[in-house]
């Protein structure tokens, strides 16, 4: 037992030299002293590189402003989860209470967004601001006073991909995606414009999370469809073209945002040139060549460099923890570093201002969701026979409830909406 | 007729009977997809029984649960990718993924597991605590990314004009016949070869082989290498068919669990028969009922140790 | 011997041996015990000198030190302490006490206590009030609680029944095999369990007028349960029914062909370490304010073997001393190491734990200070645990 005392006594007296620092130090103006921002990303488990990444854009947006911030330093604290909304809400727990973060940017991924939202409604002195994380729910249902999204979210991202695919004659498409909420979302993004134009979805195939067998999927899909959209991610996406195209399948493919990554642009199998024309959708395209966009590509290139660990180009995961950790240190510069008063004039500050991002401008709206621009892709070979993702239409200020009014909106779920 | 054989005759109707009315349903309404799947089942199936032996041999002999079996069967995956990433040559992937699983099972063993002769359930806690420490240095090598091997050449793509199905995927074909091969080669091992006997032996009655003067440290050795090899030789053929992220070790431990405990425990016969069952049980569940496949899946466990807690062939203790 | 007689005999040489046990383990000053007279064999004890020798004892142990030290700390620890790792640590202290119960009373270790405490957790949270008006049934938490802890004890004891009819070493795999199709079925059900969302804002009832979420009421309500729990399992070990269960433990046949039945006692074990997770499960629900598959996967359920194989499961202690260290480590780790290498600092912890100190911390401890000790006495007529 004497072990349990003397470690109580240890933590106890730790903590009781922490807390009486933070109450001495707390109790002088606000101006000049560093600002603490907490940054939480999936560092651990199957998100892993995902949230590595995401933590480079939110630091590049540090780095941009030479880590000060009117007159303030940022002072950046980092903590990790697992995708387990449990651990997440820890990790968050940590770095509100124990290091005492004025602002919160995190998490990455949907179901953690949602606990991170349900917590930051008991902590009212700190913003919480999104990660990554693109659940509609997050938003949309019992949305929090004190948490913002600058990013679009998953049902967001996949408008524009249903009026292309009807241009191609696709009339009839089958669905394969992970049977969890963000495919959901994304499904119900392309669905809700798809459907309406007349388009029609037979059959839906929600693959287990985790499943890595789409054998069974295969010989499900019917005859009779025009293309398949498959919501998997990148590497699985590898996967199902491989296991599709070794049981004779030759259908094209719409793909969801984070489908037609850069390992699906390197397949080597003998079907790789069918994969031209495939089309996809999300926030951001990487042939894009605004000048913005191009800048932020060749900042994030010089400052995380392949060997160093980046991507070759930013991923999905780095571009909205740019985007989101910019609007924080963006919202900071506008009311002068001012925090006090619960942070009012701060949280005023973000729900009204244009954030600029390399992508075009986002607004919020009354939910503190954002409003912003989705990219149409489609993948083209170059001259060397590379393959690569083209910008095929671009769709500006698009809001979570996709055009729709509150009362026909529904968010995804496996059933709805339906257009069989 | 005899109470045993009546017993066994309604467990045929019970189980036997609406496996038999779906299957005519299905091949009615739709018998492409029914054959497609049978087909699919069967070549998973081959797959969890070369993971699967592995585990059951472990267990047979040696009464030790290694759970840290799914681990090994990522680090024989990893290595393969790698050695075919170098050399392009798929044999030497297989040959690389088997030995580097069973070098690693022979360390284990030798190091570790020897010096604690006789507390089983201390083993198992030592190849959790493997299973974790070596599941996460693979995850700091790897990063979370996931990792697809090719198929050698001549087995990328499908056959083509088959009747009624039409194509069916080469490669996975051939799993099929991987599963035989090493089923047959497992069988003359332990039928035909001394080592086999002493095995065999050894999974009936460890002492008296002892006292029959064979060193049993050994075969130990022996048998725990060859079990993480077998997990390693199932990595690297799994690499190419579901790909390789942290997270397929726990999924194959749990397959192999599954199957050992449905086909019984030391028997490699119990383990080809409990992976057919849980391959037909998986793709049949996902190809009609896709929901609840994994849940369908452990009922059958469930049932099982309801009433055959030893599983379908295990031996008594 | 008749079998009443040597129960009879059992509880008086028990509580005999208790006593001398409790001095040798981790006590660092054997001349403030006062060992209480052994009664004559065949002689039993009265109930009430058995209950005052039991206060003596307690208010001149150790005990009364470590218990105002547990009450104390909340009011001089910060709230984030007090919460994340003080309730934290006595919620999952409790779940793995119901693992070390099983496997060190009992002998069988069972992986799936998370998932007897995820069920309960799961229950109060659909008989109760969150999130999903759809699903939840908005009954009053004095209904919903007891209700889902009866709902817990019930699914343990049916774990109980499928695992125990085989040897001790299926246990792990079985209860391994059973904590993932729950993991599955909670995964994949939206009707029910709300699939991957989960089921969230579980709160504590405000129960005469406190907010029972806030920090230091949530510790206290944690730390009395928890001492519950641990009163509960001191108590049960010593009786006849744990005596049996630990002579089961040691040599099941013996003991059946003494007449006592090895199946009803292990599924009763189970049902008993159910009711201490299900407490936990509904304590950890209301700690994370939320329910989903995360809380009740594979990670989860080894974790659980991890606090209580790390803290040592032959004393019921362990398991409290193991959850502080894991929560400890879980909650600074990323302040002194990368916080993303933290499954490899705590298996290997456990690993070197297993390898060396099968008995954990606490068995550490007893070595230590039976070493400290060695030097000072020569004769001693106090039986050491090894």
């Amino acid at each position: 037992m004497k072990v349990t005392t003397t470690k109580r006594i240890w933590v106890r007296s730790i903590v009781g030299a922490a807390a009486a620092t933070a109450l001495w130090g707390g109790a002088w103006a606000q101006q000049g002293q560093p600002v603490k921002i907490g940054l939480l990303a999936t560092l651990e488990g199957p998100f892993a590189a995902g949230g590595a990444d995401g933590m480079r854009g939110a630091e590049l947006a540090v780095k941009q402003r030479g880590g000060v911030v009117a007159g303030r330093k940022i002072e950046v604290i980092k903590a990790s989860s697992d995708a387990k909304p449990d651990v997440a809400v820890n990790s968050t727990r940590k770095l509100v209470e124990q290091d005492k973060v004025d602002i919160m940017v995190g998490p990455l991924s949907g179901g953690e967004g949602i606990a991170v939202k349900d917590y930051s409604k008991t902590q009212p002195q700190v913003t919480f601001i999104n990660g990554g994380s693109g659940a509609q729910g997050t938003t949309l249902t019992n949305p929090s006073p004190n948490f913002f999204r600058f990013n679009t979210d998953g049902g967001q991202w996949m408008v524009g991909l249903g009026k292309a695919a009807l241009a191609k004659g696709y009339k009839r498409t089958m669905v394969i995606a992970e049977d969890y909420a963000f495919p959901y979302s994304q499904v119900q993004g392309f669905m809700a414009e798809y459907c309406k134009a007349g388009g029609k979805v037979p059959v839906k195939a929600w693959v287990p999370l985790g499943g890595k067998d789409y054998s069974s999927v295969i010989a499900t899909i019917p005859k009779d469809v025009d293309a398949l959209l498959v919501v998997l991610g990148g590497a699985d996406a590898v996967n199902f073209l491989t296991q599709y195209e070794n049981a004779g399948g030759d259908k094209p493919m719409l793909g969801g945002s984070i489908t037609v990554s850069q390992d699906v642009l390197n397949y080597k199998g003998k079907r790789r040139d069918s994969l031209v024309g495939t089309l996809s959708a999300g926030p951001l395209a990487d042939a894009y060549d605004g000048a913005d966009w191009k800048a932020f590509v060749a900042d994030y290139q010089k400052t995380y460099p392949v060997s160093a660990g980046g991507f070759p180009s930013p991923s999905l995961f780095a571009y909205v923890y740019y985007v989101n950790m910019k609007a924080a240190l963006d919202g900071l510069a506008a009311v002068n570093g001012d925090l006090s008063g619960n942070q009012a004039k701060y949280r005023e500050a973000l729900s009204k201002m244009t954030l600029k991002t390399p992508n075009g401008d986002v607004r919020l709206d009354g939910n503190r969701q954002a409003i912003g621009t989705t990219f149409v892709t489609e993948v083209v070979k170059d001259s060397q026979g590379n393959l690569f993702n083209k910008v095929h239409s671009k769709v500006d200020n698009v809001d979570q409830l996709l055009g729709m009014k509150a009362e026909e909106f529904k968010i995804g779920s496996r059933d709805v909406p339906a257009c069989p | 007729m005899t109470r045993r054989s009546r017993s066994l005759l309604a467990v045929w109707l019970l189980v036997g009977g609406p496996i038999a009315i779906f299957s005519v349903w299905a091949l009615v309404q739709n018998p492409r997809l029914y054959v497609v799947t049978l087909l699919n089942g069967l070549t998973l199936a081959s797959l969890y029984f070369i993971v699967a032996s592995g585990f059951t041999l472990v267990f047979g002999l040696m009464r030790n649960v290694n759970l840290a079996h799914g681990s090994l069967y990522l680090l024989g995956g990893y290595v393969g990718y790698v050695v075919a990433a170098r050399t392009g040559w798929w044999p030497v992937a297989l040959a690389a993924g088997f030995l580097s699983a069973a070098v690693a099972g022979l360390a284990i063993q030798w190091l570790i597991l020897r010096h604690m002769q006789g507390q089983e359930l201390r083993q198992t806690m030592v190849t959790i605590g493997l299973s974790i420490v070596v599941a996460d240095i693979l995850l700091w090598i790897f990063t979370g990314q996931v990792h697809q091997m090719e198929a050698p050449g001549f087995l990328q793509g499908p056959i083509r004009d088959i009747p009624l199905i039409r194509a069916y995927s080469a490669y996975r074909l051939s799993l099929l016949f991987m599963g035989i091969g090493i089923g047959v080669l497992l069988w003359l091992l332990l039928n035909r070869t001394r080592i086999g006997t002493m095995i065999r032996a050894g999974v009936d009655d460890r002492g008296m082989l002892s006292a029959a003067g064979v060193n049993v440290n050994l075969l130990f050795a022996f048998t725990f290498a060859l079990g993480a090899g077998l997990a390693g030789i199932g990595g690297v053929i799994g690499a190419v068919e579901l790909s390789m992220v942290p997270g397929e070790d726990t999924r194959l431990l749990l397959a192999s669990l599954i199957v050992v405990i449905v086909g019984g425990m030391g028997s490699v016969v119990g383990a080809a028969l409990g992976a057919v069952i849980l391959g037909l049980a998986e793709t049949f569940g996902l190809a009609y009922a896709p929901t609840y496949s994994v849940v369908i899946t452990f009922l059958i466990l469930v049932g099982v140790l309801a009433f055959r807690p030893r599983g379908i062939l295990g031996k008594a203790a | 011997m008749a079998a009443a007689q040597w129960r009879k005999a059992m509880n008086s040489a028990a509580a005999a041996s208790a006593a001398r046990g409790r001095a040798a383990t981790g006590s660092s000053m054997p001349v403030h015990r006062v060992p209480p007279a052994a009664p004559a064999p065949g002689e039993v004890p009265s109930a009430a000198s058995d209950v005052w020798n039991e206060l003596w004892r307690f208010v001149a142990s150790r005990n009364l030190v470590v218990l105002l030290a547990l009450v104390v700390f909340p009011l001089v620890a910060s709230p984030f302490v007090t919460f994340q790792v003080g309730a934290q640590s006595l919620v999952l202290g409790m779940i793995a006490l119901s693992l070390s119960f099983l496997a060190g009373y009992g002998g069988m270790i069972s992986l799936a206590q998370m998932t007897v405490a995820g069920v309960a957790g799961y229950a109060v949270a659909v008989l109760g009030h969150s999130s999903s008006a759809e699903i939840s049934l908005g009954w009053p938490w004095w209904v919903a609680v007891p209700v889902a802890v009866v709902i817990a004890v019930l699914a343990s004891t049916l774990i109980g029944w499928l695992s125990v009819r085989t040897e001790g070493i299926y246990t792990i795999m079985i209860t391994l095999a059973i904590g993932v199709a729950f993991y599955y079925l909670v995964l994949q059900n939206y009707s029910v369990f709300n699939g991957f969302q989960g089921l969230r804002e579980l709160k504590p009832p405000t129960v005469l007028g406190i907010q029972w979420r806030d920090p230091v009421p949530f510790y206290a309500l944690s730390l009395v349960c928890a001492l519950a729990a641990y009163w509960l399992v001191c108590h049960v070990v010593r009786a006849p029914f744990g005596i049996a269960l630990q002579g089961i433990r040691d040599n099941p046949r013996r003991m059946s062909a003494l007449g006592y039945s090895v199946v009803a006692h292990r599924v009763a074990a189970y049902a008993l370490s159910g009711l201490i997770a299900a407490v936990g499960g509904v304590l950890l629900a209301w700690y994370n304010a939320l329910m989903s598959p995360g809380s009740v996967g594979t990670g989860w359920l080894i974790n659980i073997l991890v606090i209580a194989v790390l803290g040592g499961v032959r004393h019921p202690a362990g398991a409290f001393l193991g959850a502080l260290v894991f929560v400890l480590l879980q909650t600074f780790a990323i302040d002194l190491i990368d916080r993303e290498r933290f499954n490899l600092v705590i298996g290997g912890v456990f690993l070197a734990i297993v390898l060396f100190s099968p008995d954990g911390l606490l068995g550490l401890w007893a070595r230590l200070a039976a070493r400290l000790r060695s030097g000072r006495a020569l004769t001693s007529n106090q039986r050491r645990q090894p």
